[in-house]
């Protein structure tokens, strides 16, 4: 199922936003990564890392006015960012397609379900109203909304919140895209629902081999279904490496941070390991390492010298000091 | 020193924007008890509102009496059946008797069938005058919100421009430009007037639309910019406009009464209409007070109403008077 010509290739992604009277912000700055077909990469971060920029700029959804975004998004060879308007207007929700956070406010509150799936059919496929509705019952019937035939015709506040995510995967989904990206698709949701919503989309993946770029803080979202992923920290990519590696061994102090900071059940009595300070206390990239003041194991370089991204053996990082792999 | 003018103009901005403001969250994001939309959940609590049931009361009883004046009428407006009675010297103003209950007019004319047709042209005024604003409203707010840049700073730059006019004023200006007075010159008056409430109300709705989560999820599915703009947008943006409506409802006629009292609305007095005769019992008021008794009592309670009506409806929706 796995090809290795990627699907989506993203180069030295940069993006600005204009700030008025101040410098100019580097929220996203130089990422790389690639998707193969059917992979399912994860872009994992504190808030205001990047991740979600990255995905809008993807996407081509960052507001015009006052942002740069540079770099190339190739999609099966077309450099999206270069793309028209429409052109891309016509991609979206056919090629490429994005399950938001929050399943009540991403729908329509005057719309019934039933339609916004429809919408979606009309405007990639070409159907008719009509000649949609039957295929939107199937596709809220693949993601599990029971009794499809009646529930298409209810409106957003109607259903309950995994049931919401779930129209939202269908409305995703309803164009066979080749891609889709989850914008943390289960924050919003409670825990049982979760754990639904993250094995309706790994079945969904595995069925249709849509390549998924999962969006999550949550690093037990990530171990559960993604293939690769990236750790990005203050716009950059920290870490990178396949889901079971990363995970045994974390190389990164950010990484290992995160995963200290996770609770588990198995080390009764210890306490959690959280990363002291917060995003706001990042140093600018130019000429340190932005995560050195909240680091563990900071070296004096770290505050003089850019780390840069070393790849060996299928492992990406960035660190003048790595965490010692435990022998 | 501020210009009156400017702050009155700056005031009435800030009005509307905090109005278009309270019902961001309403129409956004609705978390409600489960099944239970934010319509219900207001209906719920309109329905034992005291305030809110009189002013429908009053609305519901007024538009009944406009639609069936001519036939509950008790004598024709237009026809001065005590015509003989009236002494211009003596007794100006009949008084009254059998089968005239209000008393006559100074040209012999049913004072209580004058009051029940009027309802009718107060209506059709109102309702026409709100309708015109509203579509104005409609168009200029979707333009502004929709599109933003530089159509936006052009139409709010007009609409800022008429609201630093305060709106008698400026209805009084508009109908005294017509060269023949009519019902339709006050209505297109009041229509212009309201445009610029109905445009910022709208535009600032759009606007939060604009950047709400479901649309963002519609231009993420790739859905056309006119399908979001009407589909998407609009039909969110509409509830406070739709309220609002009720409220202008009241202020257009009171607006069309001043209008028509001051001689620039329907010049033919056989059609009556509750501004006209308030304007006409003037020269009678120091002996004849009732003349202009009745008819500004029907404009102050219809316009009560609607007021009452509208501001409980506000409120309801509004999430922030929730409790």
């Amino acid at each position: 199922m796995m090809s290795d010509a990627p699907l989506l290739s993203v180069e030295d992604l940069t993006v600005t936003f204009g700030r008025r009277g101040q410098e100019p912000f580097r929220a996203v700055d130089g990422v790389s990564f690639q998707v193969r077909p059917g992979q399912t990469v994860g872009l994992v971060g504190e808030s205001g890392c990047g991740k979600s920029v990255t995905s809008l700029a993807i996407m081509g959804l960052l507001p015009q006015r006052g942002n740069t975004v540079s770099g190339r998004v190739d999609f099966e060879g077309t450099n999206l960012l270069e793309l028209s308007t429409d052109d891309m207007r016509d991609r979206r929700g056919r090629d490429i397609a994005m399950v938001f956070q929050d399943p009540l406010s991403s729908l329509n509150p005057v719309v019934p379900v039933g339609v916004q799936v429809t919408e979606v059919l009309e405007r990639h496929r070409g159907m008719t109203r009509k000649a949609a509705m039957p295929v939107a019952a199937d596709l809220l019937r693949r993601v599990g909304i029971p009794d499809p035939d009646r529930r298409i015709k209810d409106y957003p506040h109607q259903m309950s919140g995994g049931m919401r995510q779930r129209a939202l995967i269908a409305i995703a989904l309803a164009c066979a895209p080749r891609l889709l990206i989850a914008d943390e698709p289960t924050t919003a949701l409670d825990v049982t629902i979760q754990a639904q919503i993250l094995a309706l989309l790994k079945e969904l993946v595995e069925d249709t081999g849509t390549a998924l770029i999962m969006i999550t803080h949550d690093l037990g979202v990530v171990a559960g279904l993604c293939d690769e992923v990236n750790v990005l920290y203050g716009g950059r990519i920290v870490e990178r490496g396949a889901r079971h590696p990363l995970f045994r061994d974390p190389r990164h102090p950010y990484t290992n941070g995160l995963l200290g900071s996770i609770p588990r059940l198995d080390a009764v009595g210890e306490r959690l390991t959280p990363i002291p300070g917060s995003v706001a206390d990042n140093l600018p990239w130019d000429h340190a390492c932005a995560f050195a003041p909240r680091c563990s194991q900071p070296i004096e370089r770290c505050t003089q010298v850019t780390p840069v991204l070393e790849e060996s053996f299928g492992r990406a990082l960035r660190c003048h000091n790595p965490v010692e792999v435990p022998r | 020193m501020t210009d009156p003018l400017t702050s009155y103009g700056q005031s009435r901005k800030a009005r509307i924007d905090a109005l278009a403001a309270t019902s961001v969250a309403e129409s956004g994001t609705v978390e409600e008890a489960p099944g239970l939309s934010l319509i219900a959940s207001a209906w719920q609590r309109l329905r034992r509102n005291p305030v809110f049931l009189l002013g429908a009361f009053i609305t519901v009883a007024f538009v009944l009496l406009a639609l069936v004046a001519p036939w509950v009428a008790p004598h024709d407006p237009a026809v001065g059946y005590l015509l003989d009675k009236v002494r211009p010297q003596s007794n100006p103003v009949p008084g009254p008797e059998p089968g005239f209950p209000l008393g006559a007019d100074s040209r012999g004319r049913d004072l209580l069938s004058r009051l029940i047709v009027g309802a009718r042209q107060t209506l059709i005024v109102g309702v026409f005058a709100t309708l015109g604003g509203f579509l104005g409203g409609l168009v200029l707010g979707t333009l502004a919100g929709a599109f933003g840049g530089w159509v936006d700073s052009l139409v709010m730059r007009i609409v800022d421009v008429m609201l630093s006019i305060p709106s008698l004023l400026l209805a009084v200006s508009i109908s005294a430009l017509a060269t023949r007075p009519s019902q339709w010159t006050v209505i297109l008056a009041i229509a212009i007037v309201q445009i610029p409430v109905f445009a910022r109300l709208l535009r600032g709705s759009m606007l939060s639309q604009r950047s709400s989560d479901h649309v963002l999820a519609a231009r993420a599915l790739g859905i056309k910019q006119s399908a979001i703009v009407f589909r998407h947008m609009l039909p969110n943006a509409l509830g406070p406009v739709i309220v609002q409506a009720t409220l202008v409802l009241a202020v257009a006629i009171i607006d069309a009464a001043a209008l028509s009292f001051l001689g620039l609305g329907n010049p033919d007095d056989r059609k009556p209409e509750w501004g006209q005769m308030l304007g006409q019992s003037q020269q009678y008021l120091a002996d004849y007070p009732h003349l202009a008794f009745w008819p500004a009592a029907c404009i102050i309670v219809v316009a009560l109403g609607f007021t009452l009506m509208g501001e409980s409806t506000r409120e309801a929706l509004d999430p922030k008077s929730r409790r």
